[in-house]
């Protein structure tokens, strides 16, 4: 199988390397077209989002006005952030070229001037490596005033990198915005939608850096070739990070529509000591986990699973053995959420940590039945009700862990007894009769 | 007061943007370099010179995890505590450090060599559990190599 983000070519990362091997090609072909025919031969590619949310990468970029007079913007998502993921920094450490082409790429289709590209504060080494790329590719006039010089045409951008300071939360588009024009990474109520109202109040795109970094490629090799790899509904190749319970962890660029049982045993080497698989979530921890006994014949892509009762998320894939204690889990999962809030919706602020003390009385053993159905019910009092995404992030891990392995949380809960008194202090007072006498 | 060159590395910052506000994350940041941590003295400069209110300022300050608004040690472990980090033996590390600095989240060590803070997933969970000090990556940690690593910092 041809790789089109990691290829195996050794050095890539160097600009010399990159342009040996077709590099910046792609960019001068997009710029003998118009923009509406590079938006046109992404739209049919069928180039679906890598941040999670799966959209069509080219119906997204012709949503940007055509007529305006504000300047307009691109936004590279790389802020990454999901715990399980880690795909972005790969394309940062080993292909920086391929995403700088197809940003320039991206920008002359919606006719930007200017781009961010967001990455988290967290990757320190990664921000360095992309920065010297990115210098490299100024210099060769790849990017900034010299462009139609080296590129021809007359169309010009700047790039820029934006580094982020730790929040989660600023991996939501409108979020990302907030950030980049140096306020709170607070979301923003919708709509009005990025390419009307985007940064600083200009027409915006936001797009994953691995969707652009598939841009280069789209370009030289024609839609068609690209709409045929993997599964035609989500075309492309993906990278799935592969974390947890594996022999061989790593980042697997691989069509999509792969078997997700290939994926963990094939290609990452299969579960340590040969144990059984508990669980997998697939796409990043928001996503709805899978329990092990139902992995056969699931497929890595959007719409597979979807149908499977998840969700392909950032493709990050978490596999936990049979002795892993998933309320400790749950619990871990619903500590980041409470963390990561960023407070302004109630329902997310309050709910989070609700479910974070509610899970935390049951690992210490001291939770009962009726916790499962109050952990439940503050996840659906969460889910929907936020501006951003991140309510719906925490809730569905606390309501699919319960739904799909309800027999191990019903294990680490007493049964709920009820106490024929009016009040329920009353019972735990030194002089109320004994609950086991009461159960009697 | 912002030092000659803390003003200059900030206002290089400007040069990204339409506008100088949009500095604000980099310019607490440069400020951080310098000083390891933003004071409410710093945080009154920096907006100044961002030409936004202090309180605006302190808002974003505040928001992330990375921006330290009380003194922080020498050095600052940050250790990821993500699921596939725990999932792969993070109470371990976490109990090594804790037992060998006698520190816990939050604390600084009494010769102020270490600050121990908890970082929400570090990306890279293939290599889990993993550390950061002072933004040097360290992954595929056991307990017995924590020490050898913090040697490196004095």
């Amino acid at each position: 199988m041809e790789k089109i983000l990691l290829p195996d070519i050794k050095n890539l990362h160097q600009i010399d390397v990159y342009i040996q091997n077709g590099g910046y090609e792609a960019v001068k072909k997009a710029y003998k077209r118009t923009p509406d025919e590079v938006i046109d031969e992404v739209k049919r590619s069928g180039l679906r989002g890598r941040g999670g949310a799966a959209f069509l990468t080219g119906l997204k970029w012709s949503f940007m006005p055509k007529n305006t007079d504000k300047p307009k913007y691109l936004c590279v998502n790389g802020d990454e952030s999901e715990p399980g993921s880690f795909k972005d920094r790969q394309i940062f450490e080993f292909n920086p070229h391929a995403l700088i082409e197809g940003i320039t790429i991206a920008c002359y289709a919606i006719q930007a001037k200017a781009a961010y590209v967001y990455i988290r504060g967290e990757y320190h080494n990664w921000i360095q490596m992309l920065q010297k790329a990115l210098d490299d590719a100024y210099a060769r006039g790849f990017v900034g005033e010299k462009m139609p010089e080296t590129l021809g045409g007359s169309f010009s951008c700047n790039i820029y990198i934006h580094k982020g300071a730790g929040a989660y939360v600023c991996g939501e588009e409108s979020s990302l915005m907030n950030s980049i024009e140096g306020k709170r990474g607070y979301p923003r109520v919708k709509p009005p939608f990025p390419a009307q109202f985007g940064l600083w109040g200009c027409p915006t795109t936001i797009n994953n850096v691995e969707t652009i970094s598939n841009v280069p490629t789209i370009i030289n090799k024609g839609w068609e070739w690209f709409s045929k790899i993997g599964e035609p509904r989500h075309p492309g190749t993906l990278l799935f990070g592969v974390s947890g319970h594996v022999n061989k962890p790593g980042v697997y660029e691989l069509p999509s529509g792969v078997l997700l049982t290939d994926l963990i045993y094939k290609y990452a080497g299969g579960v340590p000591g040969n144990k059984k698989i508990k669980c997998v979530i697939p796409g990043g921890s928001s996503m709805p986990p899978l329990r092990g006994d139902q992995l056969e014949g699931v497929k890595m892509d959007a719409e597979s699973l979807k149908a499977a009762g998840s969700a392909i998320g950032t493709g990050g894939v978490m596999v936990m053995d049979e002795d892993t204690d998933l309320v400790r889990v749950l619990a871990r999962i619903a500590k980041f959420y409470k963390h990561e809030s960023c407070g302004q919706c109630t329902p997310c602020r309050e709910g989070t940590g609700w479910m974070l003390k509610t899970l935390n009385r049951i690992a210490r053993g001291e939770g009962t039945s009726s916790d499962l159905d109050l952990l439940t019910d503050v996840a659906k009092n969460i889910e929907g009700n936020t501006i951003c995404a991140l309510g719906d992030a925490a809730a569905w891990p606390v309501k699919f862990f319960i739904q799909r392995f309800r027999e191990e949380f019903e294990k680490a809960v007493k049964p709920e007894v009820s106490i024929p008194v009016a009040n329920k202090i009353h019972s735990m007072r030194n002089t109320a009769v004994p609950l086991a006498e009461i159960k009697k | 007061m912002l030092t000659e060159e803390e003003k200059h590395e900030i206002e290089e910052e400007f040069k990204l943007y339409p506008y100088k506000s949009a500095a604000a994350i980099e310019a607490l940041k440069v400020v951080q370099k310098h000083r390891r941590w933003v004071s409410d003295e710093s945080i009154k400069d920096i907006a100044q010179l961002l030409g936004i209110t202090p309180d605006e300022l302190d808002s974003v300050a505040t928001f992330y995890n990375l921006i330290y608004r009380k003194p922080v040690g020498r050095n600052v472990i940050h250790i990821c505590n993500s699921v596939s980090c725990w999932v792969m033996g993070y109470e371990s590390v976490l109990k090594h450090l804790i037992d060998h600095l006698g520190i816990t989240y939050g604390q600084t060590s009494s010769d102020g060599r270490f600050t121990l803070l908890p970082v929400q997933c570090l990306g890279t969970c293939d290599h889990a559990p993993a550390l950061m000090i002072n933004g040097d990556l360290y992954r595929d940690l056991t307990p017995d190599i924590i020490n050898s690593i913090l040697e490196k910092y004095q």
